[in-house]
């Protein structure tokens, strides 16, 4: 044995020289290939240049990461023509660690070195693999051609009846909405999401949550059409147009959990929690890491992450304070290759499409998207709200204010108005008021107009495609005390955009009040999807559950009453006062005919379940469903009629109503006519059941040598009442004759 | 007509029942004390003490001479009912919580907890109906129901069997000469509360704390008919006048200062039997209602509730007229 030497013993443990032992049993580091990438399509060279070309490699690839020291290898050989040693044309590149090999990949494949030469970067694990493929070319089988169900075929429903889901318990069940029966059953299925349900925008696919993933399930059949896997997604949003899903997870993607087959992640999407999904094709087309601040600080995670242009070809993100990323779609690469730099930018919205500007989309000349954001004061710099295109990021708009403390941008459903609501803070700072700014986004130069609010804005809601707007507005002292249980006392504003007079132009247009509605306690503002109607309520509260439904065009709207020289208010009508006992929920379905309040478990105990209304505001179901979770209605894509149709529709409507509501008197005879035959079956089988029973009592009866009937003989009662007469007082009196005589 | 609200207990009713002439009105509470009313009036008659522990449960024989409890104070008494005199006592492990005559009177059932090691039991006794008569205290049987514990009990007509209902919403039918279990189902998920025998015992309404109450047919135990609230259930009631049940529960008493009245649900609540649909809801107490009884000939109801109070409602004129619509 080497090194030993008995009269030279170390003294202590530590002084032992382990150090042959340890190199003979030492394990060998396994020497994986992972470090290590090829590139093709090097230019070949002889010996001569070797050198230099070494160090343009390097240089190269020393943005993916540290290369091994003499990490580069090129294998070369004697060229028989010229006789001189060259290369071949490739060359090995090690790297300290896999990661940079990755990145290396990813980074550089295709890297234009100079004009003839692109080079090919792969790791070395994968030529192998590549190698493997066969030379001829196999045609792989077709698929056969299944039919899919048409996945809108609940719209073809002769009644044009809406249909919503309902989360109950672990139950999810979709219904036909009937008006005044109880609604119709179309499907059900026990433990059908573990969290809960989303429609898609236009109604196409209901997406369900699982642990593993996300299912969307459609078509008259209820089947899955597709499913995404994505561990522990709690959150999705779909695209406007429904072609593409957002999701987000909790929790890191890590590739070893999902190594088998089938899992549709590389090694580029690891760590990243947000996925950018293709509906059609069930795709992954990009993942993102969750956003950061510049210190690596992990934002806080705001949904939607991604906002939609209306269009669904661009997406963007903002980096608070940063910049907006926008991305288009379906390359899912940055537009103009970089994020928009925007000192300070705080939030930003998309314009909506209106109808018009989507029957436009295949024309040249369409507006492009436009997209609005605020920054607030910076330095010398006053706070601004900016209207930008996309993709040429050419800015139509800007318009500086002061003092602000928040920004809310709220556009309208058409994106014909934007309306910033702007919590302003008096120079001492002590009190807030607000201001509107609304930009007439269609006119020409963009006009903005102001509207000073005193108090604080608290709600603010466009009508759907209108002109009007409505806000609740407080004063109450104690708003913004934290957890408190008071119901705070509104108001409630009316505003309308008041045509210009003739011969003024478009620029004396203005939004003008309606009215103000006082000493109210709603705090939410639901529109009904056609506008309209409104129905203002009062949520979130421990003890006030009211509802009221507004007309707002009552007897001919106001544009008549203008015309009449009438106070505009007067086409305010209250139509309805509800109370709907702990309502947490509302939802107008999407026809703007119904509409659904309900309480669910999710925020409280109460009396869970859900009542349906009509727009007028009265009360058609009321139902008390244990354990109730979510009622969301499905949603309608657009109408596929022309205006002209849609016009013509409404000239002739009572012509249709006739029809209709000859429908419903058949219809409502033949439930009654039902419920009444149920009843009576009902009645039948109880009586047919007792005579059973009854007959055999009497036989047990008899055999048990009992007289037959115990019943209690009702027609020989004795009925004994007793009348005490109590003598309280007994006076005498002598009534004198005198009267009688006269 | 204005219900009558009798005040004579000073802690929650826990049981009350009508004599088979419907003239008189017992009930039990937890304090101990059992007191007997004129139902038409609601004037006290009197009161029988001697327990020394809440009372779960009382039961009057067919011709109303004799009276039984069941009391925490592990004992079950039998009283005069015209005396008020303690005629007997039977002791047992633990606290008796329910009590119930045979259809003949000739015996009686107590349902016993189970608790302290002892396990829950249903003791068979007969019963001497000469008031002088000395009581044997050796059961007919005692069986012990496995599983679940029994909570309410009831007689079979012409005392063919016994049914039980228990914690876990099984109701078993028991030969209670052998104490061996005939059959057995599970139509409640909770506790059951309350067990009612029809008039002539062929059928029986069950309530449970899972919300729902049930009507059973007593020889097969094979489901009727079953009502469904937004409330625990702890009494339902047959209404021999009208094809009616009448449920009462509301949220448990612990839940009560949680909540506002509404939100308690201390409604009795009317249902129609065969139907199965609700016709109506009678407000007044402001805690969970414990236990409703039926007026035997069907003139008015009493219900008893965590409140303290008995209200005893007599029906109107309408009640007796009422028809069902399109029946």
């Amino acid at each position: 044995m080497p090194g030993f030497d008995i009269n030279k013993l170390p003294e202590t443990e530590e002084e032992l020289d382990f150090t042959d032992i340890e190199e003979k049993y030492q394990v060998p580091f396994e020497e994986g290939f992972d470090t290590i990438i090829v590139v093709d399509n090097v230019p070949i060279v002889d010996e001569s240049k070797k050198d230099k070309l070494f160090k343009f490699i390097t240089k190269i690839f020393k943005q993916a990461g540290d290369i091994k020291e003499g990490g580069i290898n090129m294998p070369m050989e004697v060229d028989p023509e010229t006789e001189k040693l060259t290369s071949k044309g490739y060359l090995f590149i090690e790297f300290e660690t896999p990661e940079q090999a990755n990145l290396a990949v990813k980074q550089l494949d295709n890297y234009p070195m100079d004009k003839n030469h692109v080079l090919a970067v792969n790791r070395f694990t994968d030529i192998e693999k590549y190698s493997q493929i066969q030379d001829t070319y196999v045609e792989p089988e077709e698929e056969k051609f299944v039919e899919k169900e048409h996945l809108r075929s609940w719209l073809t429903d002769p009644q044009a009846r809406d249909q919503f889901v309902l989360y109950r318990g672990d139950d999810v069940y979709i219904y036909w909405n009937r008006k005044t029966e109880p609604p119709e059953e179309v499907h059900k299925r026990n433990n059908w999401t573990e969290t809960y349900v989303q429609w898609s925008p236009l109604g196409t696919y209901l997406a369900t949550f699982h642990r593993q993933g996300i299912v969307l399930w459609g078509g008259a059949s209820w089947n899955k059409i597709i499913r995404f896997v994505h561990p522990g997604v709690k959150l999705i949003d779909f695209s406007p147009n429904e072609r593409y899903l957002v999701t987000w997870s909790n929790e890191p993607i890590t590739l070893n959990q999902n190594g088998g087959t089938g899992s549709p992640f590389g090694p580029e999407d690891e760590g990243n929690q947000t996925i950018i999904w293709d509906v059609h094709s069930g795709t992954l087309l990009r993942s993102f890491p969750s956003p950061t601040s510049p210190d690596g600080v992990p934002n806080k995670i705001t949904w939607p992450m991604f906002k939609w242009s209306p269009t669904d070809k661009y997406f963007a993100r903002v980096s608070p304070g940063q910049q907006i990323s926008v991305y288009e779609t379906p390359g899912m690469g940055l537009v103009g290759k970089k994020s928009i730099k925007i000192e300070g930018v705080v939030d930003f919205e998309w314009a909506p499409a209106s109808d018009k500007d989507r029957d436009k989309q295949n024309d040249k000349k369409v507006r492009e998207d436009l997209m609005s954001f605020w920054t607030p004061e910076i330095g010398n710099q006053p706070a601004r709200v900016t209207l930008m295109q996309i993709p040429s990021k050419e800015i139509l708009r800007t318009k500086n204010l002061f003092s602000v403390s928040d920004c809310k941008m709220h556009w309208q459903s058409n994106g014909d108005f934007l309306c910033v609501k702007v919590d302003r803070h008096t120079k001492t700072k002590k009190s807030t008021f607000a201001n509107l700014e609304i930009f007439r986004v269609r006119e020409k130069d963009i006009p903005v107009e102001v509207i000073e609010i005193k108090d604080t804005v608290i709600a603010f809601a466009w009508e759907p495609k209108g002109e009007r707007f409505a806000i609740v507005t407080t004063n109450d002292p104690n708003f913004g005390q934290p957890a408190g249980n008071a119901t705070l006392r509104t108001s409630i504003s009316f505003y309308y955009l008041e045509k210009a007079k003739a011969g003024k132009g478009a620029e004396n247009a203005s939004f003008k009040l309606i009215k103000t509605l006082e000493k109210k306690t709603a705090n939410s503002i639901f529109w009904s999807p056609r506008g309209r109607h409104v129905i203002l309520a009062t949520l979130r509260s421990t003890s006030t559950y009211d509802l009221e439904f507004y007309d707002l065009d009552f007897e001919g709207g106001i544009e008549q009453k203008e015309k009449a020289k009438l106070d505009p208010g007067a086409s305010l009508q209250l139509m309805s006062t509800q109370e709907h006992f702990g309502v947490t929920d509302i939802e107008w379905d999407p026809t703007g005919r119904y509409v659904i309040t309900s309480a669910s478990m999710w925020r409280h105990s109460m009396e869970n379940g859900y009542t349906l209304w009509d727009f007028k505001g009265s009360q058609l179901q009321k139902h008390l469903l244990d354990k109730f979770k979510q009622l969301v209605w499905r949603p309608r894509p657009k109408t596929l009629l022309s205006q002209e149709a849609m016009k013509k529709i409404r000239k002739n409507l009572s012509k249709y109503s006739k029809v209709f509501d000859e429908e419903d008197a058949r219809e409502k005879s033949s439930v009654s006519k039902e419920l009444l035959a149920h009843r009576r079956r009902l009645v039948d089988e109880w009586n047919a059941w007792r005579k059973r029973v009854e007959k055999e009592l009497i036989e047990e009866r008899q055999a048990a040598g009992l007289p037959p009937v115990s019943i209690r003989d009702t027609e020989n009662v004795e009925v004994i009442e007793e009348w005490i007469e109590e003598v309280v007082e007994e006076t005498e009196e002598i009534v004198s004759d005198d009267e009688d005589e006269n | 007509m204005r219900p009558i609200l009798l005040q004579g207990h000073t802690r929650s009713l826990t049981q009350i029942k009508y004599n088979a002439e419907g003239d008189l009105l017992f009930s039990v509470s937890k304090d101990h004390v059992v007191n007997v009313w004129y139902s038409h009036n609601g004037e006290r008659l009197g009161t029988y003490n001697g327990h020394v522990g809440a009372i779960w449960s009382v039961a009057v024989n067919s011709t109303s001479t004799l009276l039984i409890t069941g009391s925490a104070d592990n004992s079950a008494k039998l009283w005069e009912v015209r005396t008020g005199k303690c005629l007997h006592t039977w002791e047992f492990k633990t606290a008796v919580k329910r009590v119930a005559f045979s259809e003949d009177d000739s015996m009686i059932l107590a349902v016993t907890e189970q608790r302290m090691g002892y396990p829950g039991s249903v003791v068979i006794l007969s019963l001497n109906q000469d008031i002088d008569a000395k009581q044997s205290d050796e059961p007919i049987t005692t069986i012990h129901p496995e599983g679940s514990k029994a909570m309410v009990a009831d007689w079979g007509y012409l005392n063919k069997y016994i049914i039980t209902g228990h914690e876990n919403g099984t109701i078993s039918q028991y030969d209670w000469k052998t104490g061996n279990l005939i059959q057995s189902i599970q139509p409640h998920t909770a506790e059951i509360t309350d067990l009612q025998m029809s008039e002539d015992r062929t059928y029986f309404i069950t309530s449970s704390k899972d919300k729902s109450a049930q009507i059973f047919e007593s020889n097969t135990l094979s489901p009727l008919k079953k009502y469904v609230t937004d409330a625990p259930l702890n009494s339902a009631s047959i209404t021999p006048v009208q094809e009616f049940v009448i449920l009462g529960g509301g949220q448990e008493a612990m839940h009560v200062t949680t909540t506002g009245a509404r939100q308690g649900k201390f409604e009795c609540r009317f249902w129609h039997k065969i139907l199965e649909e609700e016709v109506g809801r009678v407000k007044g107490h402001f805690g969970p209602i414990n236990t409703i009884s039926v007026h035997p000939s069907g003139q008015s109801f009493s219900s008893g509730g965590e409140d303290g109070y008995v209200r005893v409602h007599h029906f109107d004129q309408d009640y007796f007229k009422f028809k069902y619509p399109d029946l």
